[in-house]
Parts: C-alpha cells; sequence; structure tokens
C-alpha cells in the first residue's frame, strides 16, 4: 500500500544546471503590479533540462 | 526544509529545495513530521500507537520506507544550496534591461481614492508622456536588453488611454525597430475602460499581448472608490465596454483585475460577480495604502481574507470540474515547468531589468517608486546614473532578507514585492508581514488546486 502520492514537478535542483537565461517575463509585468510572485510565471527556456 | 498542511481534505507535504509536492495519507504526514527527530525505531513506534487501530506495523515500516526513499531521491529533505547562486542571474545579466512601464499619462479620468498613484499623479502634476520622450524610452530598451528578445512593454498611468494617440505612435516605432533589432514587443495595456471604443478594441486584439481591465467585482464595491470626478460610479459605463473588449479578443490574454480592501475582505463575492458577467481571467489584489488608511486592511481582516482564499480555491476546483474553468492570477502555478531556481532566488528585477518611466522621461526602480525622488535613477537619454540605488536593487534577493531564509515559501515569492517592503519598513531589503502572510496563504491554495487536479485524470 502506497502512503505518499508524489506529483510530478520540475526538480529545482537539476534547473540549476540549464537555467538562468533570463527570457522570462518580469515579475511584475503583468496582471497584478502590487506583489510579487513568480510562482505563476512561465519558463522560456528552450534548453530545459529533461525531467 | 518541508512544509506540511491540510487543506481541501487533503495532507500536502511540499519539499521546498527540490520543489517536490506530495500527496500523503494521515500516518506519512505524522511520520514525515518525526522523521528527522529520532530512529526508525523510535519514529515508526509513535506512529504504530496512534494508528494500530487502522495500519499493521508491517505497514508503518512500509511507510518509513517510503519516505527514505523519496529522502535519497532528493525528494523530500533536500537541502537548499543554493544561497550562492542567489546573486549570480543578476550578474549575469547585468545592465540588461527587458521590460519598461510606461507611465503615458500621469492623470486620471477617475478619481479613485485608494489609487497608490494618487489618482494618477504620483504625487506630483499631471502630464502626458510625448511622443519623443517614449520613442527615447524604447531606444532606451532596446539598447540595453542585450541579446534578450523578448522585451515587454506596458502602457500605465494613470490612464494610458488618456494618451491613446501616443500609445498607438510608440507601438507602430517599436513594430518599425524591432525586426533589425532582433528583438519581439510584447505589449500590455493597463486601463479602467472609460475611454475604451472600437479603435480601442482593435488596437488591443491586435498589438497587446496582455490587457489588465480593472474591475472590482460588484457594482457597490467597485462604485465605492472608482468614481468619476462628479463623484459618480463607472461600473455601468465600463462593463459593457469590457464586454465587448473580451469577447472580441478571442482567447487573446487579458485579466480582469480588482482590487479589495478593508471593506471589502469578503471578495469572494466580487470574484463571483466577475464569473457572473462572463469574465474567466480574474486577478484580485490586495489594497497598497498607508496604514490607517479607513480602508486599508487589519489584522482582524486576515482570517476573513485567508478564508476567502479557502473558498475560491474550492470553486476554481469545482468549476473545472464542471467543465467551467477559470483563471485566478495568483493561483496559477505550473508545477511542472516553472520557473528555474535562479528566477526564483533572484528576486523581481526592480531596478535592474525592470523600470519604470515618468511622462517626462525619468526611470524609477518600478511603478510604485515613481514620485519618490531618492529613487530616481536616471532618465531615458542618458540613461542609469544613480548607481548607489540601483545596486540596492540589484542586492535584491532572497537570501538577502533573514526573514526569508527560512520560510517555506521563499522559492515562491522570490523575496517579496520591494515597494510592499519599503513602505512598510522603510527599507527595500525590509519584509511586509501582511503581505507575507496572504501570499503564502495564496501559495498554499494554488499548490492545493493543483494537487486535486491530480485526482481529476
Amino acid at each position: 500500500m502506497k502512503h505518499i502520492k508524489t506529483i510530478e514537478t520540475r526538480n529545482l535542483c537539476e534547473s540549476a544546471k540549464n537555467g538562468g537565461c533570463g527570457e522570462c517575463q518580469t515579475s511584475c509585468q503583468s496582471a497584478c503590479k502590487t506583489s510579487c510572485g513568480i510562482a505563476n510565471q512561465k519558463c522560456e527556456n528552450g534548453k530545459k533540462e529533461s525531467k | 526544509m518541508i512544509h506540511q498542511y491540510k487543506l481541501g481534505g487533503m495532507n500536502i507535504v511540499l519539499d521546498v529545495a527540490s520543489g517536490s509536492v506530495h500527496a500523503v495519507d494521515d500516518a506519512a504526514y505524522d511520520m514525515i513530521s518525526l522523521y528527522e527527530g529520532g530512529s526508525k525505531e523510535e519514529v515508526t513506534e509513535k506512529i504504530y500507537e496512534k494508528y494500530k487501530d487502522v495500519a499493521t506495523k508491517e505497514e508503518v515500516h512500509e511507510c518509513y520506507d517510503e519516505i527514505t526513499e523519496l529522502k535519497n531521491e532528493g525528494k523530500l529533505f533536500a537541502p537548499d544550496t543554493f544561497a550562492p547562486m542567489a546573486g549570480e542571474l543578476k550578474a549575469r545579466t547585468s545592465g540588461v534591461i527587458k521590460a519598461l512601464c510606461l507611465h503615458v499619462a500621469h492623470t486620471c479620468n477617475l478619481n479613485c481614492e485608494y489609487c497608490f498613484a494618487s489618482q494618477g499623479k504620483f504625487h506630483g502634476e499631471r502630464a502626458l508622456m510625448s511622443f519623443e520622450t517614449g520613442r527615447a524610452a524604447l531606444d532606451f530598451l532596446v539598447k540595453n536588453s542585450g541579446t534578450r528578445r523578448n522585451l515587454e512593454v506596458d502602457f500605465f498611468g494613470g490612464e494610458p488611454l488618456m494618451n491613446f494617440d501616443v500609445v498607438k505612435r510608440l507601438v507602430a516605432y517599436a513594430r518599425s525597430v524591432e525586426k533589425e533589432a532582433g528583438k519581439n514587443f510584447r505589449f500590455t495595456l493597463t486601463t479602467n475602460g472609460m475611454l475604451i471604443d472600437d479603435d480601442v478594441i482593435d488596437f488591443a486584439n491586435r498589438e497587446c499581448s496582455n490587457v489588465v481591465l480593472s474591475l472590482d467585482g460588484r457594482r457597490e464595491v467597485h462604485d465605492r472608490f472608482r468614481v468619476d470626478y462628479a463623484g459618480r460610479g463607472s461600473y455601468d459605463r465600463i462593463v459593457p465596454k469590457f464586454k465587448r473588449l473580451v469577447e472580441a479578443r478571442g482567447g487573446r490574454n487579458y485579466y480582469m483585475r480588482g482590487t479589495f480592501t478593508h471593506l471589502n475582505p469578503d471578495f469572494l463575492k466580487d470574484i463571483e460577480t466577475m464569473l457572473d458577467l462572463g469574465f474567466t481571467e480574474l486577478s484580485m489584489e490586495p489594497v497598497v495604502c498607508a496604514e490607517g488608511d479607513p480602508y486599508a486592511l487589519t489584522k482582524e481582516d486576515m482570517p476573513i481574507i485567508f478564508e476567502q482564499y479557502e473558498k475560491l480555491a474550492s470553486l476554481l476546483i469545482k468549476r473545472r470540474r464542471e467543465g467551467k474553468p477559470f483563471t485566478f492570477y495568483h493561483y496559477m502555478i505550473d508545477l511542472k515547468g516553472g520557473p528555474c531556481v535562479y528566477k526564483r532566488i533572484s528576486g523581481c528585477g526592480s531596478g535592474t531589468e525592470y523600470m519604470a518611466v515618468t511622462p517626462w522621461g525619468d526611470l524609477y526602480p518600478c511603478h510604485q517608486f515613481v514620485g519618490e525622488e531618492k529613487f530616481r535613477l536616471g532618465d531615458v537619454w542618458h540613461g542609469v546614473t544613480n548607481h548607489e540605488i540601483q545596486n540596492e536593487f540589484a542586492s535584491c534577493n532572497v537570501y538577502a532578507r533573514e526573514e526569508c531564509r527560512d520560510c517555506w515559501a521563499r522559492l515562491y515569492c522570490s523575496g517579496g514585492c520591494a515597494a510592499n517592503a519599503y513602505h512598510a519598513t522603510g527599507s527595500v531589503r525590509g519584509v511586509y508581514k501582511y503581505g507575507c502572510e496572504l501570499f503564502k496563504k495564496r501559495m498554499e491554495c494554488a499548490i492545493m488546486a493543483e494537487v486535486a487536479r491530480e485526482e481529476e485524470v
């Protein structure tokens, strides 16, 4: 019997390898304009690591 | 570091450093909280004592082994080794600017008391940006954008449509130079809707990758603040225009953006009003104002707001399951493909990759600092000259704030909003505690809604 169901997520440690291209949107430049969040932004890196 | 919480009938465990998310049963939930505090025997014994009516010893041991396996795979209790990388992205892209907020109009045709821009004037004179100044701003952006291809420009105010002719000319100018420069401009228009007509709709749908439309929800809530200079509410004038614009948009990005205050902490009703009107891309933001303002959010509002966020998440799941989905900006979270860790630890980018431009061509770290003279960075003709202030913003990252280092949400907020921090504490490296509490609640709800999605597959 499994007690834990792991949801598929991007591995942040792995993302350090090919990340940091800087092509993604700036944090505040869309809907909110009054609070910072980066979780809801898209990654625009074409060379993203395979999962 | 892990973060555990129960929400929506689920037990959720978040492994902060790896970004892993787990839905677990009660025994695993309790065991994960004990796991690092004792030996296998001690931990399994405690759990068995609690669950012996529903689980055998073997099952409890099996559960322990599952946790150990996930730990060995780096999906539980993963160490945060990112701190040395915190300044790297900004250093790597140093001097590269990729987004400007163009304040094309420091004036407004509405007189909303709660406006953080003080009715569009940003505590200064009323003014419209000239085409020449706007063109210089676009040239400045292209020149300073390095190898970055996508450039974002937001037409902001005040009310940008009060200077629509310049907006159109600036877009035409940008389109005329982008190809040769190897760039792709993405425009956003943020408007109160008063001046929307067919011409605006055509323009917005042709040229703007995103349109932000200000609507606070219920008529009485909207009209409490969003009034013209004669004191008349704007709801009945703007809603039909927003409907036409969104209908004509044909699925392209837009957001209905509301503000909630101390006077309507029950903002879910306002979101439901937006849904009833047929809008599905929604954002609802806590008011930004001085502490002590009659509409400022208070400590007593917090439990109400938390409950509203939880109910909103339930509504989002319910409607998704009914085939009537909607988007809430702060619950958009792509667990599989979200930002890389560099982005998550680098801070919001204000003052470095993102700046605001006043109608006079002055540069500020972001739209919320406009009007605060000491934060003036320079101008679009001479570039950034106030390096001291820029360095202060460049050094803002998630590890620069003591309070953020041990916060489970640090890789989702990237250290928070510098303007909120400054206005709450007097320092851009401060922490706006109410904002943090709201943010954490929203993230718990957003992650829960994604976990619930798994059950729908």
